[in-house]
């Protein structure tokens, strides 16, 4: 049961991981790595780490990737053009990125081959969890509490910044704006793009545009 | 219990529970017609069966039967995905929620539950996160100013509010000393945790109502400003989905409140053995129905809050309250 | 039972595909999300040495890795709407100057 299951989550984990890497759209790569967390969740459950694999959810995939998801639509995102340095980072960054994972992964392969771990029905309960980070973890804890609260003000400090000097149009040419990008133009995205008024990624009127964006991150 | 015999009462237990769902729904809805009507001074649906009772069957038979509009411009896989998360994380959030203890059949322990995990509360509170995406994708997806404009409102209320009832939920928890839906329950044999913990009851209903896109927070939807609000787009069954993970929603966090907060399926026990082992489930059903009453009720008779003041109830005075609710509840604890 | 490195390894491939997004993607929210993705193959490596070694810290672990994510995630998200407010792009490559 054990193999099973971790091969079916570990497959899902991967294909969203690569998904996320050809996706041209943010939206699309946002949405892959949510499939990624649900994964590593059942991964976490698999390993009894209960409480770890439901604030994985509950923070990560619910909360954390749901603001990434909401300012790829405030901003209606979509893949830049590739410029010079992406093909730079194509030619070096290819064999950087396969030597990083033959090295780690023949390391990791080599020392822990045989260590077999499986689900014995020993969870790291809450319990545990709450008993080490309120004595023995008891100081990060608090750091990371006043680190929180210097986020809330920084975020609130840049999002809610005094107007900028010409009103914020905030939002990248209509035609290019075709938020839903991913395996090639379909014939009615085609079409819609031929006429720019009525680009895909367009989802507000023009004038009602820039006051709901601007209202919406000064609320939060 | 062997495997086998395992998978087939969980599956038993899916069907029964999908089954009496899905009735609930319909009859919940009715409800909420008929009672919305009497307050309104209007009679609501009386045609269709005796008293209107069979109007359920009639509007799905009209889900089913309505055109199914795929917006031009909307994007094809994201708009009808949405949806599909809505409906199956709000089911999937109900599989935890015990709704009665445990009886014994053919030698067997069966719980009135689909099925039991340490952690339930947990559970429940990071599928119901996630419930969130289907209502962002589906403003994003359907390509219309009002959908967009709902799904934002949607979901920065649901992130908001969902901090004010996981905070609210906290100081029950720390008096059961369990994350288990069951064993906090049990915990509640002396006294419901309504009594100690009314601040955090008036909290969680509250963020409840906000969460489940209720009147007075259905802004998502506001269907007086924004057309429909998130799902403007959607016909037939589509939005029939959304309409069910609507109403599953509320009866999710009913289940969450009667079980965190009046003490789940206690209640007088009494008559032959066979009663005993319903009479729970009854119990339940009824404060569960209380609530859903309390829902229709408050739909009928509050207005609709501006957007700002629902941020600023949120943040501003819920989750301080919610917060000072735990600090209280910890010094309590720890004095006793 | 299934050895320890088959999830090291499933953690080093999770990491290997964000740092290949880091590299490859041109816009920043893509970047980090990517940066997301390695934080989380970490997190793998940190539950299955927790699950293998019986002790709570690795969980302890993951937990101050998503407080900080979360901390991450909030101050970039308002950076990038602060920085794509003023310069109408998202390209990392645009964003050259030390200020808004």
């Amino acid at each position: 049961m054990h193999p099973a299951l971790f091969f079916i989550f570990g497959a899902i984990a991967v294909a969203g991981a690569v998904n996320l890497l050809v996706q041209r759209t943010p939206i699309f790569s946002a949405l892959s790595l949510v499939a990624v967390m649900g994964a590593l969740a059942v991964l976490y459950l698999l390993l009894g780490a209960e409480f770890i694999a439901f604030v994985q959810v509950l923070v990560y995939a619910g909360a954390i990737m749901v603001l990434f998801v909401f300012v790829i639509m405030l901003l209606n995102a979509q893949q830049p053009e590739s410029s010079h340095r992406s093909r730079v980072a194509r030619l070096v960054g290819i064999p950087v990125v396969v030597l990083l994972f033959m090295e780690v992964a023949g390391v990791l392969a080599a020392t822990y081959a045989n260590t077999p771990v499986g689900f014995s029905g020993r969870i790291i309960t809450v319990q545990a969890i709450g008993d080490a980070l309120f004595h023995q973890y008891l100081l990060p804890f608090e750091v990371t509490s006043v680190l929180f609260l210097v986020g809330v003000i920084g975020a609130v400090m840049l999002a809610a910044r005094q107007e900028p000097p010409q009103p914020p149009e905030g939002r990248l040419p209509r035609a290019q704006a075709a938020g839903h990008g991913g395996s090639g133009p379909t014939p009615e995205m085609a079409a819609a793009l031929r006429q720019p008024a009525r680009a895909l990624g367009g989802v507000v009127a023009p004038d009602a545009e820039p006051h709901a964006a601007g209202t919406e991150v000064k609320s939060r | 219990m062997p495997l086998g015999i395992f998978f087939l009462v969980s599956l038993v237990k899916v069907v029964i529970t999908l089954a009496v769902l899905l009735t609930l729904v319909a009859y919940v809805q009715l409800a909420e017609r008929r009672i919305v009507a009497r307050i309104q001074s209007r009679v609501g649906p009386t045609r269709v069966g005796p008293s209107g009772f069979l109007q359920p069957a009639a509007d799905t038979f009209k889900f089913i039967l309505k055109e199914d509009i795929t917006p031009t411009d909307a994007h094809p896989f994201l708009y009808v995905l949405a949806p599909v998360i809505s409906v199956v994380l709000a089911l999937t959030a109900l599989s935890v929620v015990p709704i009665g203890g445990t009886f014994h059949l053919f030698g067997y322990p069966i719980q009135f539950q689909v099925t039991d995990i340490n952690v339930g509360l947990l559970f429940v509170l990071g599928v119901t996160s996630l419930g969130v995406y289907g209502i962002v994708l589906a403003g994003w997806s359907s390509n219309s100013k009002y959908s967009f404009l709902g799904s934002l409102r949607g979901g920065s209320q649901m992130l908001s509010y969902e901090l004010a009832l996981g905070l609210a939920l906290i100081g029950p928890i720390m008096l059961a000393g369990s994350l288990d839906l069951r064993q906090i329950v049990n915990a509640q044999n002396h006294i419901w945790y309504i009594v100690p913990e009314f601040v955090a009851f008036c909290i969680y209903l509250t963020a409840a109502f906000a969460e489940t896109n209720r009147i007075p927070f259905d802004l998502p939807e506001a269907e007086g400003e924004l057309g429909a609000g998130y799902h403007t787009e959607y016909s037939s069954m589509k939005f029939a989905m959304f309409f069910l993970a609507e109403y599953v929603n509320m009866i999710t966090v009913s289940c969450i409140a009667t079980i965190v907060f009046l003490g789940g399926w206690h209640g007088p026990m009494f008559g032959p053995a066979l009663l005993r082992v319903f009479l729970p489930v009854i119990w339940f059903a009824l404060k569960v129905a209380f609530f859903l009453f309390l829902y229709i009720w408050v739909r009928g008779t509050l207005p609709r809050f501006r957007y700002d003041q629902l941020m600023g109830f949120g943040w501003k005075f819920l989750v301080p309250l919610a917060l000072a609710n735990i600090v209280v509840t910890g010094a309590v604890l720890s004095f006793h | 039972m299934i050895p320890l490195s088959f999830y090291l390894i499933l953690g080093a491939i999770l990491f290997s595909i964000g740092v290949a997004g880091f590299f490859f993607k041109r816009d920043i929210i893509s970047i980090f999300i990517s940066i997301e993705l390695m934080l989380n193959a970490v997190n793998l490596t940190f539950v299955a040495f927790s699950h293998f070694w019986h002790q709570a810290a690795g969980n302890i672990f993951v937990f101050f890795v998503m407080v900080v994510a979360a901390a991450e995630a909030a101050v970039g998200l308002a950076i990038i709407i602060a920085v794509v407010r003023n310069r109408q792009t998202l390209n990392a490559d645009k964003m050259d100057l030390m200020k808004l």
